[in-house]
């Protein structure tokens, strides 16, 4: 019957054509991560990721200081971002009506829109242009702030899925809302926030414009937070569209070296999920 | 020690809706009170205000007046914290809290108000156990997390952890309503003991388990109470016509 055939070929054409999309998603990570495998594994060696890089044609240089930079920065954007995002989204758990929790909400998913650029450019006019020094801490606190829309986002999120039974039940027993705060439902939603930082931290690890306005570079080990400090993305880009063709292999180890992390990074946080889920 | 609740005059708006419209009624101390009525008619709010959970929610606005004992609970310096550990709740779907052990689940509360600690504690949360009549199932596994028990086990749970703090008053809301019918005897006797040392007030949809286990029963239509009195005496002889449809399936 040809009114069969029609409505076969009707259920089968969108089912393809969101196959086909799934599978060009797919297929662009892949195409990226094999291509970055291929250029940049021969570079990694030990002393690769442990030594200071080196003049253009002295061989043997390496992103030691650039990996460590990078370490720093998104520990201390971390630092910054983790507590007050947290805190933020227990304010907006408790009083989701108030006003305040409308704007923070409404800043947070702009915030999260601003292009990393512009908050390097703030962060760099209010803190660089007035200290006079790039920094490690500069880089930090911009990095912070690249974090912690998503921080103060997904742990609302995972703090709303915490069910009002629970916190019922602790209020009935006598517990305060301070009490059932801290003990209950911050607990319940950790691995979901844990998630949260994590991918949070992963996108901050990868941010060039704001480390590259605010910590620039450096070809030394950085001693302290007040100093310009290297960083993995930076590197890259500096070796990258360098006509110099060891810096470019460098550049291509240095991109595999901090893809990997990335990839850990949301590894472990999809790993955090599947055990929550088996658990609950 | 039981006490007395006294309910008067209470109405309950919530926004612009009002929920209780001048309210009166007497739970004694050792009885057990039974609030019957359709679905939305108020009960469960009537429940929340004597131990004042509607405090978390915006736009609530209560008038009138509750005591339990001697204190008069709905004044703005009531310490509502040591209101709620001395009029305990249990809820309509058994909710233990599921990232704590049996055990935890029992000893927060007592640990929380430090009410006992180390050797006492252990010996709190047996004695409640064996009261909600849950020891023997549980002695076993008390490690394990409270979420994997059945749901009249959840429930039992739910007592002995509302017990550990020691409360003089018990509202149940619907405490059977996602029980089995054996379950649902179980936590009937369970009350029945409960109302030799409680103060139990519960809200029932079950019309017989309100005449098996109440002493009195109390109608309530449209957020009004109809009429209140001596279960054993209101299904037989309803004071109100309305009572009366309402006991025979004739409403709702």
């Amino acid at each position: 019957m040809p009114d069969k055939k029609w409505r076969q070929i009707k259920s089968i054409v969108p089912e393809a054509v969101c196959c086909l999309s799934a599978l060009l998603a797919i297929t662009v990570l892949f195409l990226i991560l094999y291509y970055i495998f291929l250029r940049g594994a021969g570079v990694i060696t030990p002393s690769f990721l442990t030594a200071l890089p080196t003049p253009v044609g002295v061989p043997g240089g390496g992103i030691g200081n650039a990996l460590l930079g990078s370490l720093v920065m998104v520990a201390l954007g971390a630092l910054l971002a983790v507590p007050c995002g947290v805190a933020a989204a227990v304010y907006l758990d408790q009083n989701p009506q108030s006003s305040l929790a409308a704007a923070t909400r409404f800043a947070a998913r702009v915030l999260s829109g601003v292009p990393s650029l512009i908050i390097g450019l703030f962060v760099f006019t209010l803190l660089v242009l007035r200290t006079g020094r790039y920094s490690a801490l500069a880089g930090g606190i911009a990095l912070a702030v690249m974090m912690l829309p998503v921080i103060v986002l997904t742990a609302e999120e995972m703090l709303r899925l915490v069910p009002n039974s629970w916190r019922e039940a602790s209020l009935a027993l006598g517990a305060s809302k301070k009490q059932t705060v801290l003990r209950l439902v911050l607990p319940a939603a950790a691995a979901g926030i844990a998630v949260g930082v994590m991918l949070a931290v992963a996108l901050a690890a990868g941010q060039t414009a704001p480390v590259l306005l605010t910590a620039l570079s450096s070809v030394f080990w950085p001693e302290n937070l007040l100093q310009p400090t290297a960083s993995l993305p930076v590197l890259i880009y500096t070796y990258a569209i360098s006509p110099f063709t060891d810096w470019q292999q460098q550049a291509w180890g240095a991109a595999l070296v901090l893809v990997v992390m990335v990839l850990l990074l949301n590894m472990t946080a999809q790993l955090f999920i599947a055990v929550r889920n088996r658990r609950g | 020690m039981a006490l007395d609740v006294r309910i008067e005059n209470l109405s309950f708006w919530f926004g612009r809706q009002q929920v209780l419209n001048n309210v009166s009624l007497f739970a004694r101390r050792k009885e057990v009170t039974a609030l019957i009525g359709p679905s939305g008619c108020g009960k469960t709010t009537l429940l929340r205000c004597i131990n004042r959970l509607y405090d978390l929610y915006a736009g609530a606005r209560i008038a009138g007046r509750i005591t339990v004992g001697a204190e008069s609970i709905l004044d703005a310096g009531t310490d509502r914290v040591e209101l709620r550990r001395r009029v305990g709740m249990i809820f309509q779907k058994p909710n233990p809290f599921p990232h704590l052990s049996v055990f935890e689940n029992v000893a927060g509360g007592p640990r929380l108000h430090g009410l006992a600690h180390g050797r006492a504690l252990q010996e709190r949360v047996e004695a409640c156990l064996r009261k909600a009549a849950l020891w023997e199932e549980v002695k076993d596994c008390l490690d394990r997390p409270g979420a994997l028990l059945s749901g009249g086990q959840q429930q039992r749970l739910c007592i002995a952890r509302a017990l550990a703090v020691e409360p003089e008053v018990f509202l149940m809301d619907e405490p059977c309503a996602s029980l089995d019918p054996i379950s649902t005897m179980r936590i009937e006797e369970l009350i029945k003991e409960l109302q030799e040392e409680y103060t139990v007030v519960i809200v029932t949809h079950n019309m017989q388990q309100a005449a098996r286990i109440s002493r009195q029963t109390a109608f309530v239509l449209n957020g009004e109470l109809v009429e209140a009195g001596p279960t054993a005496e209101l299904f037989v002889r309803a004071g109100d016509s309305r009572t009366e449809a309402y006991l025979t399936g004739k409403m709702g």
